[in-house]
Formats: C-alpha cells, structure tokens, sequence
C-alpha cells in the first residue's frame, strides 16, 4: 500500500471542518433552547430544582476557592507590596483581581468541571437510555423540558458564584491583611473603595461572568444532547465539556477583557 | 398463505396504522423496502422478524420520529409526514410507545415516571393524580412500588412500569418495542398477559414489534413477518402455526437454516483460509 | 429530594448570591461616588496639556468633583480644549482657574479648579478663562540648564 502524501493535510482539514460543524450546530442549538425557553419561566420549579443542582451544589467548592485563592493573593500581594512600603494597597490588589478576572474566570472553570460535566453526563445518559426519545414520543420536547431548564439555572448561578467567589476571596485577603499583617482595617477599606470603580470593575466582572455562564451553560448541555448514546460516548463528551468550556471561557476573557479596556 | 394476499380489512376507517408502500434509508444504508401494512382498530398487531430487520425503525416511523424516504404512512387517516412540530405531538398524545428497556427516567421516582404525562398534558389536581397513577400501576400489579426509583426495580418490573406510564393517558395506538427481550419465562407471561389485557380494557389498539414468536402467538391478533426490509409474510397465529411459507415456517419452527442463512455473506472458506492456493502449490 | 428542601436552599442561595453581589458593589466598589448624568460641561483651554488623560479627575483643594471627558486640538489656535463634566452639586463661580497638575513628581495628571470670587455661577457649555498649562518637566530641565549655560561664563569673569 502506497503511502498517502497529503494525509496529514487531509486531517487538518477534517479537524477544521468538524470544528466548523460543531461551532454551527452549537449555534443552531442555543438558538433552538431561547426559542424552547418558554416553560423554564412558566414552570419555574423545573427551573429552581436545576439551580439545586448546579447552583446549591456548587456553593462549598467555590466558597472554599475563593478564601483559598483571595488569602494567596493577600500573602503573594504583601511579599511585593511590602518592598515597595506599599502593603497598605494590598486590599486594592486583591480586590481588583478579583472582581475583574479571577473571580470570574475560576468561578467559570470550576462551574464547567462540578456543574457543567454533571449536566452533560446526566443528558448524555438520558439520550443513551432512550429517556430523551421516550418523552418526545410522549410530545414533550425534551429541549423545553430538559435542557432549557439547565440551560437557565446555570445562566442564573454563574454570576452569583462568581460573586460569592469574588466575596470570599475579599474576606481571605482581609484575613491576611488585617489579621495577619497587621494593616487597618478602614486603610484596607478605604483604599479598596478609592481604587475599584463599581461601572468598570465590578460590573464589568458581572457581565463576563454572566457570559461565561452562557457559554459553559450550552457547551454543557449541547454536548450531553449531541453524544454518542454509549457508555464512552457519554465519558467522551464529559471530557469534551471540561476541555472546551476552558478554551472557551478563557478566549472570551480575553475578547471581554481587550473590549472592556478600550471602553474606558 | 401468500405474502401477496390482502389483509383481512382493507376500509381505511377501520385501519388506525395504514402503511402504503414505504421506503425508508438511513443515507444510502436502505432499511426498508416497499412495506405496505393495515393496523386495525381494536386489535393486537405482531411485527415479527429478525434482529436488525428494520421492526423497530417502522415504529419510529409511525411515531414520526422519522420520515420515510417514499410512500404514504397514515395514522387516523392523516399522512404523519405532512404534519408539523404541533400536529406531530397533538398526534402522539394519543399514542404511545414502550421503549425496548423501558426508557424510564431515572432521576423521578416510579410513581412520578407514571405521573408524568398526566402532569405535562393536564391540569389535573395533584390528588386526582395519584389516584390514576396508583390504578395505573395497580393494572400492572405494582402499586407497591410507587416510591421506588427505577433503579431499584428488576427488569420485568421497569418493563411493567413502563407499560403503567405508556397507558397513563389511556392512548388509542400502544407501540411496543420488543417487549419480551431479556426477560424470564415467568415475566415474559405476565407483560404479555399485561399487553393483551390493557388492550381489551382501554379499547385501544397495539402494534407489537417483537421476535418472540411463541409469545406472540398467543396473545395477538395478527402477525406480519418483516425480513431485509420487505414483508414476507402475514395472518393470524392459526395461519401462521399451519404456514409451509419457507421464512415463516423456519421462523416459526427456530429452524437453524433456511431462507435465513446460519451464514453472514462471506467469501468461501476455504479461500480465506488459504486452503485452495496450499492445494495449488 | 423534597421539593420544599429544595425550594429553601435555593431561596438561600439566590440571598446569598445577592448579598455578595451587594457587598460588591457597596463596600468593594464604590458605587455611590459614582453618579451619572448629574455633571454639567465646561471647556477649558491649554497651552500644553501634558500628559492628561481622559477620565482624569478634576479636583478642588483636593476634592474630586469631575472627570475630563474628551481632549481635543482647536485647528484654528492650536490650543488644547479639554472638556470637563463637573458635579451639579457643586457650583464654580465664573472666574475659576484651571491648572494641569500632576500629583507627585510621577504620580497621575489631574486638573486642579481654583475657585473666584465672582457672584456668577459657571453654567453648562461655559468657557474657564483663567488657564495654567501643565508643567513639562523636559522642557523645565532644559530651560534651567540654558539658563545654567548662559550664567555660566559670566561667573568667572
């Protein structure tokens, strides 16, 4: 057998072409949940039991981060600070990198990893076992029923984790700061309030974690409903909803972080 | 018994399925080939056949979950395939359809897979609700295990539940796919017990996809026997019992060979084995 | 799971969601300081504005009271028209003086508001027409090292 020259060509090329394909068909998707969205609203238990899951069940692992991550910052800030005799900006410097990115941004990760996987394990499941042809032979669309509901609830925890991340993580450096270090309470404050604006820091943390909430909340769901109805289809597009809401939510904090610079 | 012969009824108002000659192909993969068939009111229906012979994609395509590439499918006297996404789901409210393995949902209890429909389609209040649930599952002898999860349940059971949830809204067609796979002789008995007396009771009319022909034969009306994607024989179980049909009798009779080769189309065996070309030499 | 189980853990975590978001916005941010719409704009002209940004803050002894909100050359006189949104609460007389200042030797560039002593008000669309340009420290060093020069040889006569 001769051996094929333009092979490796040949597989970028369906690479690209899958991409492509995945990209539309995940358009059409988010598109075809708004336009099914109707009952999520209508029947708001279906709802608030789906932020059970995602939201509620979340709380522990991001409020856990938060401090974990807001106390690094506040021990990492006050080595640098300190050289400079500027300890005293640590709140600012924990505060701000929090509220614009990594309050967002993580609370995006660890949504996609607890919640996100969770969401396309349980659809991919629910297709493997006919459960999603079941309900539509009983003419419940399965879209309405069961993914727009998770759709939403993940919409609607996103930007409240990421807050209660983005608290936690203030507390953590407080605890640092103050307790630890020894700074005033109110210089720690006052400096925090005279150097985050709430229009461009904090609101814009809110936006990119509502964003990003979107973009992991239909990866979730588009992969559960697009797998393969086998065991390992169902583990494969488990992975893929972990590895593709990263890239994902890191590209948009880029694009969102450029964007929200040159507004200023 | 022909395989060309006319069904027994052939007045379309009696006829709740009414398949006219359909094709239908996954891609170029074709499935079924010309099928043309009369499901008549009131009756239980058998569509037997091998594994892989297209039984359950003519299910799916009563249910329009799928569309056939040519011919005329009509439930009620309308053509599923000129419905729209309203039209489709007004049509399966009065149908339904038990899955191969139940397909029940895993995250609600058994009383709430029962309950399911009657929550989703009606304004029902909540005790009424568990009154027909309750007489549901008691039909299927189970009421017992209303606050299980279906993940508690043996086969059989999830089977018989699933069959309580696909009567829940008292349809007109009752689909069954294949029904009996995977369960012991004593299950087996009372799902097709089950099957023929829910029938009678709701008034209903059942089309059986199934391979299980000893079952069958005694609790159905009527048999079609669908092989390669064409029909190749059809009657009731006494014409059936007595067919010399070729397929049907090795069907019938578990015959190891027949018109249904023990052997997948291959090359001979002893080319492949290189035997031939070791006699050449 | 009971649904009233549910339904009270999730009304928990929508409070302390918002709760967060609050603190947040209130004690992290500072969301009252910032009001939008209650300013009023006044044109200030500059030789030179050095090295003056948009949003830079206005002051007053020290006070914010605005933001410079859009800096512009004037074709004809070559001039620099920074343009300033002020706080309605507080009200310049007309012959306030603008200066460019920078806070610190490095520090930010802000424009400095030295209030008059004229009865009139400064009104919306108004010109300030008392105005310091902003001190350019090149041309500082150089001019003192000119002049350094030029004393120079008349030193050792």
């Amino acid at each position: 057998m001769m051996s094929d020259p333009f092979k490796q060509i040949r597989g970028l090329g369906a690479r690209g072409i899958e991409f492509v394909w995945r990209g539309g068909a995940m358009a059409r998707f988010f598109v075809l949940v708004l336009l099914q969205s109707g009952m999520s609203f209508r029947r708001l238990g279906l709802t608030i039991r789906e932020i059970y899951f995602a939201g509620v069940m979340s709380l522990v692992i991001i409020m856990v981060s938060g401090l974990f991550i807001g106390m690094v910052l506040g021990l990492q800030g006050f080595e640098t600070l300190q050289k400079y005799g500027a300890e005293e900006t640590m709140g600012v410097l924990v505060a701000l990198s929090l509220v614009r990115e990594l309050g967002p941004v993580v609370t995006a990760l660890l949504f996609a990893s607890r919640a996100g996987s969770a969401i396309t394990a349980e659809i991919g499941l629910m297709k493997a076992t006919e459960q999603l042809k079941a309900m539509d032979m009983m003419a419940v669309d399965p879209v309405a029923r069961v993914v727009a509901p998770r759709f939403w609830a993940g919409v609607v925890s996103m930007p409240l984790l990421a807050a209660m991340f983005s608290a936690m993580g203030i507390f953590g450096g407080y605890i640092v700061a103050v307790v630890l270090v020894g700074i005033d309470a109110g210089v720690f404050w006052s400096n925090m309030q005279s150097a985050v604006s709430f229009n461009h820091d904090v609101l814009g943390g809110i936006i990119k974690s509502i964003v990003f909430g979107i973009a992991v909340s239909i990866i979730a769901t588009f992969e559960g409903f697009d797998a393969d109805p086998t065991a390992e289809g169902v583990s494969r597009a488990t992975t893929r909803t972990v590895v593709t809401s990263a890239l994902t939510v890191l590209a948009l904090d880029l694009m969102l972080t450029g964007f929200m610079i040159n507004m200023k | 018994m022909l395989p060309n012969s006319s069904p027994p009824t052939d007045d379309a108002c009696a006829n709740v399925v009414k398949i006219d000659n359909v094709d239908f192909a996954y891609g170029k993969r074709s499935i079924l080939k010309g099928i043309s068939l009369d499901v008549p009111r009131g009756k239980v229906v058998a569509i037997m056949g091998g594994s892989g012979c297209g039984k359950t994609t003519l299910l799916r395509l009563i249910g329009g979950q799928l569309v056939p590439s040519a011919g005329k499918l009509l439930v009620n006297g309308q053509n599923v395939a000129d419905l729209d996404r309203d039209g489709l789901y007004a049509m399966r409210r009065k149908m339904s359809m038990l899955f191969q393995f139940g397909a029940l949902f895993t995250d609600m209890t058994v009383f709430d897979n029962v309950a399911f429909q009657l929550r989703e389609h009606t304004d029902l209040p909540e005790d009424m609700i568990r009154d027909l649930v309750l007489m549901k599952l008691n039909a299927v002898g189970l009421r017992g295990t209303a606050g299980l999860f279906p993940s508690e349940l043996s086969g059989g059971m999830a089977r018989r539940v699933a069959l309580a949830r696909a009567v829940a809204l008292d349809p007109e067609v009752i689909m069954y796919d294949e029904p009996f796979a995977g369960l012991d002789p004593i299950s087996l008995a009372v799902v097709g017990n089950t099957i023929r007396r829910l029938n009678d009771a709701l008034g209903a009319t059942s089309i059986v996809v199934t391979h299980d022909v000893v079952e069958s034969l005694q609790i159905v009306d009527y048999l079609y026997f669908i092989s390669d994607g064409c029909i190749v024989g059809h009657g009731t179980p006494d014409e059936i019992r007595a067919s010399q049909e070729p397929y049907i009798k090795q069907f019938v009779h578990a015959e190891l060979d027949g018109p249904v080769p023990f052997h997948y189309p291959a090359p001979p065996y002893s080319d492949e084995l290189g035997l031939s070309r070791r006699v050449g030499t | 799971m009971e649904r009233k189980t549910i339904d009270l853990w999730v009304g928990l975590f929508l409070l302390m969601g918002f709760a967060a978001l609050l603190f947040l916005a209130l004690k992290v941010g500072n969301i009252g300081s910032e009001r939008n719409g209650s300013t009023y704009t006044v044109e200030a002209r500059f030789e030179n504005i050095g090295g003056l940004k948009l949003k830079a803050p206005v002051k007053s002894a020290g006070v914010i009271v605005g933001r410079v909100t859009n800096i512009r050359l004037d074709p004809d006189s070559f001039r620099a028209v920074a343009t300033l949104a002020l706080d309605k609460r507080f009200e310049f007389p007309k012959d306030t003086s603008a200066s460019i200042l920078t806070s610190g030797l490095l520090g930010e560039v802000y424009i400095g508001l030295d209030a008059g002593g004229d009865d009139k008000k400064l009104a919306s669309g108004d010109r300030l027409q008392i105005t310091q340009s902003a001190v350019v420290l090149e041309r500082l060093i150089s001019q003192f090292m000119f002049n350094k020069a030029a004393e120079g040889p008349s030193d050792k006569k």
